[in-house]
């Protein structure tokens, strides 16, 4: 059977969408079924909300073409099918001295999600989004498919994060970055409070770079985490194919604002006073929360929500003012990430800026909706942006101004979209296909 | 001791998944099918993911002239041949009631075409003495049944000949795998109804790869299987001949 309907959700949980999917298997099999029935392509769906997610129309499952077509490992170029995990790709090249220049924070997400994301990793400050990387992207439309480059412009800025609004990315060429080894150095230390995260970061040089922060803690200990840096160094990593799941949807109590404070004191305190260094698996560094399959069930069946905003290096003060607010309303859970971001990707919908990002999970409550949505209207007073892979939650209105290249990016995509077949839920709640009214 | 695995019908995403599983312990791959296009980047997956080499061939289980070539390649490779057979086609039981011409494609695919092969490849793995054949059949083999009788008999042919190649190449120090998968989320089942305790095609190809290991000869995947065609096998006939299952 070609079209199989049936119901799906982004890794949030909270938002989901029930639709006729096709799964094929090989790439004439997409390209025979695009020319009959246009529709955007979804993979993992690792992003949070509902910008893979498209209710009552049809939709792609990439996960079956993720194969690498060619790896040269002289020139470190990969071309893979849209579907491949990023984790997977580092497994295949980091033997042969290459690893993918850009990871998100975890390896199932797929190289098609990479672009269409444009998602950025640890080392965002020294060599920037996914997109960056990219050589070549093969689209499909409905006459067919076709290649585009750097070289294309408008088509090629509107697809580098662009959502999959100009075709199903079906294959890509990406420059690899040469590695030294299988393994990472890691270093962790506590950081006593925010300024003193923001001065980690600026005083760091490490390649990799992350902090932890308890977003539980307030008054002097406001901001306080533990900050990672690390670099691949020499070594092999042993194959480990182990990996705990969570079995069932937790209950509400478990990530009650007592539980969280609990835990986050605990993990703020496994690391010493005066830090630690260990060598770890590159997955285990760059994707430790990979480790444990199916996490978002952590939050119950209900779901949950994630806030990722970045705002520019003079406005930071507005993430402490965040953070406290985040504290007093006791909501947070214990997964709270900042990290110092570098120059602006090439796509018009590219999220980071230079400055800092902060990420923040919630449980899919009201009060944490009504939060989430006050810090929305904060970071857009802050001259920031929040990141659609996270939204969910977000209202057209209160993206005025947060993304200057948008009219750009509706120019590009109409132009190759015209009847907006591509369009998502996200695209759609946020009209961002939708030319504003002058 | 380095392994070649002929792979018949390696496009199907339960082939794919147990390539990938025998690039990553660097075996030889020769990925046998009739759409090479596909299987060149099935291959060219295989190498980056650590196969020795592996190479697409054309392989049609209704043309015997195919066959030749894939055994003289295996010939050239040092070492443990062994061979896995994933094709089959199975159309809608309502259409070959339709059509009842189209029994004859079913068996060939199914049945008489793999044993065919496997019959010229045969003497080869008694040469070397060792090696293992995983033949897929299904649990549809195990009775028939009016949604799909036709594939079910060609499963359940191929189930017999395995058993009786297992018997011949047993003696040479070869060996022999029958597989009858339960319902696997492959291309074939998807979006059909009434599917329940689907297996993932990693699962399945790790269950097989597990059994060969373990020198299996018969194995349900996932293991339940066994018990829910142990009590199917055990409805009497007067009674199943009326029921739709």
């Amino acid at each position: 059977m070609t079209w199989n309907n049936i119901s799906y959700s982004g890794w949030g949980r909270a938002q989901s969408a029930t639709g006729p999917v096709a799964r094929p298997e090989r790439q004439a099999a997409l390209i025979r079924q695009a020319s009959e029935t246009l529709a955007p392509a979804h993979g993992q769906r690792r992003s949070y909300g509902d910008v893979a997610l498209r209710d009552g129309a049809h939709a792609y499952d990439m996960t079956r073409l993720d194969r690498v077509l060619a790896l040269d490992s002289q020139t470190g170029i990969v071309h893979v099918e849209g579907g491949l995990l990023i984790g997977d790709l580092a497994r295949a090249c980091a033997p042969r001295g290459w690893l993918p220049p850009v990871m998100p924070g975890t390896g199932y997400a797929t190289i098609g999600g990479c672009i269409a994301n444009d998602v950025h990793g640890k080392n965002h400050h020294e060599v920037g989004t996914f997109g960056a990387h990219v050589t070549e992207i093969t689209l499909i439309h409905a006459r067919g498919e076709k290649t585009i480059t750097p070289k294309s412009g408008a088509t090629w800025r509107a697809t580098i994060g662009g959502l999959g609004q100009t075709g199903i990315i079906a294959r890509a060429k990406i420059q690899l970055i040469p590695c030294a080894g299988e393994v990472m150095q890691l270093r962790e230390r506590r950081i006593a409070n925010f300024n003193a995260f923001l001065s980690a970061f600026d005083e760091s040089k490490a390649p990799y770079t992350v902090g932890w922060v308890d977003a539980t803690a307030r008054g002097d200990a406001l901001g306080r985490g533990i900050f990672e840096e690390s670099e691949v160094v020499s070594g092999v990593a042993e194959r480990d194919d182990t990996s705990k799941s969570v079995p069932l949807n937790a209950p509400r109590w478990a990530l009650s604002a007592p539980v969280v404070r609990a835990f986050n004191t605990a993990y703020f305190n496994r690391v010493p006073e005066n830090g630690r260094s260990s060598v770890k698996p590159i997955s285990k560094v760059l994707f430790p929360l990979d480790a444990i399959l199916e996490w978002n069930k952590l939050y119950g069946k209900q779901g949950f929500h994630q806030f990722q905003c970045v705002v520019p290096a003079e406005n930071a003060d507005v993430l402490r003012e965040m953070l406290d607010q985040i504290a007093a309303s006791r909501l947070a859970s214990p997964l709270a990430v900042l990290k110092k971001t570098g120059a602006a990707g090439t796509g018009y919908l590219s999220f980071p800026m230079a400055g800092y990002t902060l990420a923040v999970d919630f449980p899919n409550r009201q009060d944490a909706s009504d939060l989430i949505t006050d810090l929305i209207d904060r970071t857009r007073l802050a001259d920031g942006r929040i990141y659609f892979a996270k939204d969910s939650l977000a209202r057209a209105d209160q993206l005025e101004g947060m993304y200057p290249d948008l009219e750009k990016w509706q120019t590009a995509t109409s132009k190759v979209d015209p009847n907006g077949a591509l369009s998502t839920d996200l695209v759609k709640r946020l009209k961002l296909r939708e030319a504003a009214d002058a | 001791m380095h392994k070649t695995w002929i792979i018949l019908g390696a496009t199907s995403s339960m082939s794919r998944a147990m390539t990938r599983r025998l690039a990553k312990e660097g075996a030889t791959l020769l990925l046998c099918g009739r759409d090479i296009v596909d299987l060149e980047a099935t291959a060219a997956d295989a190498r980056a993911r650590g196969a020795s080499e592996a190479v697409a061939l054309k392989f049609d289980a209704r043309d015997t002239d195919t066959f030749a070539p894939i055994i003289e390649t295996a010939r050239a490779q040092a070492g443990e041949i062994n061979c896995a057979v994933f094709v089959g086609s199975m159309p809608e039981q309502s259409a070959i009631d339709a059509d009842p011409t189209l029994v004859a494609g079913v068996i060939q695919d199914s049945h008489t075409g793999p044993a065919t092969f496997l019959s010229m490849l045969a003497p080869l793995m008694e040469e070397r003495g060792m090696g293992t054949v995983v033949g897929v059949t299904s649990v549809a083999g195990d009775r028939g049944r009016i949604g799909n009788y036709v594939y079910g008999s060609a499963k359940a042919g191929f189930a017999t000949y395995l058993s009786g190649l297992r018997n011949r190449l047993t003696r040479a120090g070869g060996h022999v795998v029958t597989v009858k998968p339960g319902f696997v989320d492959t291309a074939m089942t998807w979006g059909i109804e009434g599917m329940f305790l689907v297996a993932s095609p990693d699962d399945v190809a790790k269950d097989i790869l597990k059994a060969v290991e373990k020198k299996r000869n018969v194995i349900y995947t996932p293991f339940f299987w066994r018990y829910i065609m142990l009590i199917i096998r055990h409805i009497p006939e007067m009674v199943f001949k009326k029921m739709s299952i």
